[in-house]
């Protein structure tokens, strides 16, 4: 293999596996705040991506994204404000199995808003024949808006849990439900809050890498496990794990292709969750004493 | 004691001859396709019941098993072994009986491996794969669980999407009838639509006996403690890596057994029938019944099953399921047999109306 293409490959990869982070961190941010791993966090890239290309059609660029943002973001604070709060005894299967149910509604609900056709949204800079070339390798302009993108999230998330008053109160809850209610933080609140702001991330990758990708109404279960190999690779919880653990699995799964047919590459990076729930289940930064407490 | 619990086993072939002369009688014994296939989809929903609900290791995966069954049968029947003749080990396998002869529609011989054959080797490959994944899977608990069999699903549904032998998106067609001692025949021939329903329900009753049976022997007591309390049950001896794995293997077992019978009666089999969606479905419908609760899960499964392949859903097939996992749980976590769901929604009315008089 030569160099050009190694790193070619390390690009895609990079490109693919900073989506994946993306979705991990939609994860994390519920589960630090529930304890819940909310198996329709893909669709929520889904119906981000969806909705950002229909409203392209009548906005400019960036006001259809931040539409589309908006509107899921308000999609996800509905679903815990109407089923998610309203259970009565919230036991993990429990929430598993709602969840589950909640993306084939979205999914299904999102087949009969618009098609099985398969859009994509237009590149934000140039079109797709447009490419920068980096040291050999030649990538879309694209790209760089998708680690751009990622990083500025990434950042934003981690200023955002450490200094404003909101996110100190939604790591309290994670921490300790009770103690937090205690000091006065509305508990059920920070759950709602956490669902739209997963929801509003998750909407700004999907319409991020919509141009890329592509975006069609069932792309959100294999993005979610993908998501979730991520979130348990980088330990579950940990942002800046699941940046690495993204990185990780998206190289990998770039090499893959070269070696297996295109259509085993999502079997590589379930392989990969596999593999990790079996070996190390608390992820490379979690430790494994911590895990073991944790109730699943 | 003994007795009643197969009182309710009588009723069910009672209920089952009844709609067999009902829609004789009315005339329209072309309802008795679906209710044949339904009969055969309980066999999965039963599988899963005895996992999800007794033993209470959740699996998202399950679809997978099915169509692990109905996939290997259809790939040794339709493989035809003609050309390799006299290679040895085809000639051994003649010679024993293991294969059989037919016309395809095309009017080309086929020499197959019959049914009989590639049902036992369907349980052995089930049994292998489930053992195989069992092991490490079982080890999991909650999400990681669920994911896990999630994932598993998902490969599988790649490999049957992606793989030449398995037809890629079409499937396998051309799928031949399965020949029970030479007597009875599950195939979808109309003119056969009376025994198939009743081959199907036999098969589906021997399912529910053998599993009444074992929910009230000692390994069906293990389970439950099982699902109540992991480490208070391995404190009193029950090995829990032992019964988990034995569940997990023989609910694969059935779940394949349905598929191997449902893809003979159709003739046919696609990858839908290892979709995350159909997975979803069936977890839907043990939920509906009431999760620890077979016969529950029987007639949910059952009605369910049969509305969806009437196509009383629509376009909603899909969307239908969902919506149920989802008020289920909302509203009836303990399934829609036990009758104080009512309570609660009374309830909320009443906490909405007091907070208004405040």
């Amino acid at each position: 293999m030569s160099y050009e293409h190694l790193l070619q490959y390390i690009l895609s990869g990079i490109t693919t596996g900073s989506i994946y982070a993306i979705t991990g961190i939609g994860f994390n941010i519920i589960y630090n705040t529930t304890g819940i791993i909310n198996f329709a966090q893909g669709e929520f890239l889904m119906l981000g991506g969806m909705s950002a290309i229909t409203f392209s059609n009548y906005f400019p660029l960036p006001i259809a994204i931040i539409l589309a943002v908006i509107i899921t973001a308000i999609v996800g604070g509905i679903l815990d404000l109407l089923i998610i709060r309203n259970l009565k005894k919230q036991s993990i299967l429990l929430m598993i199995i709602v969840t589950i149910g909640l993306s084939i509604i979205i999914q299904e609900t999102a087949l009969h808003i618009w098609d099985e056709k398969v859009r994509s949204l237009r590149h934000f800079t140039g079109d797709e024949t447009s490419s920068i070339n980096i040291f050999g390798a030649y990538i879309a302009p694209q790209v760089l808006w998708v680690l751009g993108i990622t990083a500025v999230i990434v950042i934003l998330l981690g200023l955002f849990f450490k200094y404003t008053v909101t996110g100190r109160s939604m790591r309290a809850c994670s921490s300790n439900t009770v103690a937090a209610r205690l000091c006065g933080i509305n508990a059920k609140n920070m759950v709602t809050l956490s669902f739209m702001l997963s929801a509003a991330i998750g909407a700004l990758a999907g319409a991020v890498v919509s141009p890329i990708t592509q975006t069609q109404y069932d792309c959100g279960t294999s993005l979610a496990i993908k998501g979730f190999a991520v979130a348990i690779l980088g330990g579950l919880g940990n942002s800046t794990g699941a940046v690495v653990g993204g990185l990780i699995i998206g190289i990998l799964e770039a090499f893959s292709i070269s070696v297996l047919p295109l259509a085993y590459k999502d079997a590589v990076a379930i392989a990969i969750l596999l593999f990790i729930l079996f070996v190390k289940p608390s992820g490379l930064f979690g430790r494994s004493e911590i895990s073991a407490l944790k109730e699943f | 004691m003994n007795k009643n619990r197969y009182r309710p086993v009588i009723g069910l072939g009672i209920l089952i001859i009844f709609i067999q002369l009902f829609t004789s009688f009315t005339g329209k014994e072309s309802y008795l396709t679906q209710l044949t296939m339904s009969a055969y989809y309980s066999l999965v929903i039963l599988a899963l019941c005895i996992l999800l609900g007794y033993a209470g290791q959740i699996s998202i995966g399950h679809a997978a098993f099915f169509a692990i069954g109905g996939y290997t049968s259809a790939v040794l029947t339709t493989f035809n072994l003609l050309p390799y003749k006299s290679e040895p080990f085809v000639e051994f396998l003649q010679s024993i009986g293991f294969t059989s002869t037919r016309i395809n529609p095309y009017g080309v011989e086929v020499l197959y491996i019959s049914p009989v054959i590639s049902l036992i080797i369907a349980i052995i490959i089930t049994f292998i794969i489930a053992l195989l994944i069992g092991i490490p899977i079982l080890k999991l608990k909650g999400h990681y669980l669920a994911m896990a069999t999630l994932g598993f699903g998902t490969i599988v549904y790649r490999i049957l999407l992606g793989g030449a032998v398995f037809g890629e998106a079409d499937g396998i067609s051309d799928v031949p009838a399965f020949n029970i001692f030479g007597i009875f025949k599950v195939s979808g021939d109309n003119s056969e639509r009376v025994e198939n329903y009743y081959i199907a329900w036999v098969i589906v009753v021997l399912f529910m006996v053998i599993l009444i049976n074992l929910i009230n022997s000692r390994v069906g007591r293990a389970l439950r403690s099982l699902h109540g309390n992991e480490t208070a049950a391995n404190s009193m001896g029950v090995n829990p890596v032992k019964y988990k794995l034995f569940v997990f293997i023989l609910s694969a077992i059935f779940a394949s057994i349905g598929g191997f019978f449902i893809t003979h009666f159709n003739g046919s089999i696609g990858p839908s029938e290892a979709s995350v969606v159909k997975s979803v479905r069936y977890v839907a419908i043990v939920a509906v019944g009431g999760m620890a609760n077979i016969w529950g899960a029987l007639i949910m499964g059952f009605i369910l099953n049969y509305l969806s392949l009437r196509g009383y859903f629509g376009s909603y097939d899909e969307a239908v399921f969902g919506i149920i996992l989802v008020l289920i749980m909302l509203f009836a976590p303990e399934g829609i047999f036990k009758i104080k769901n009512l309570d609660y929604i009374k309830d909320l009315i009443k906490r909405k109306f007091q907070k208004v008089n405040l």
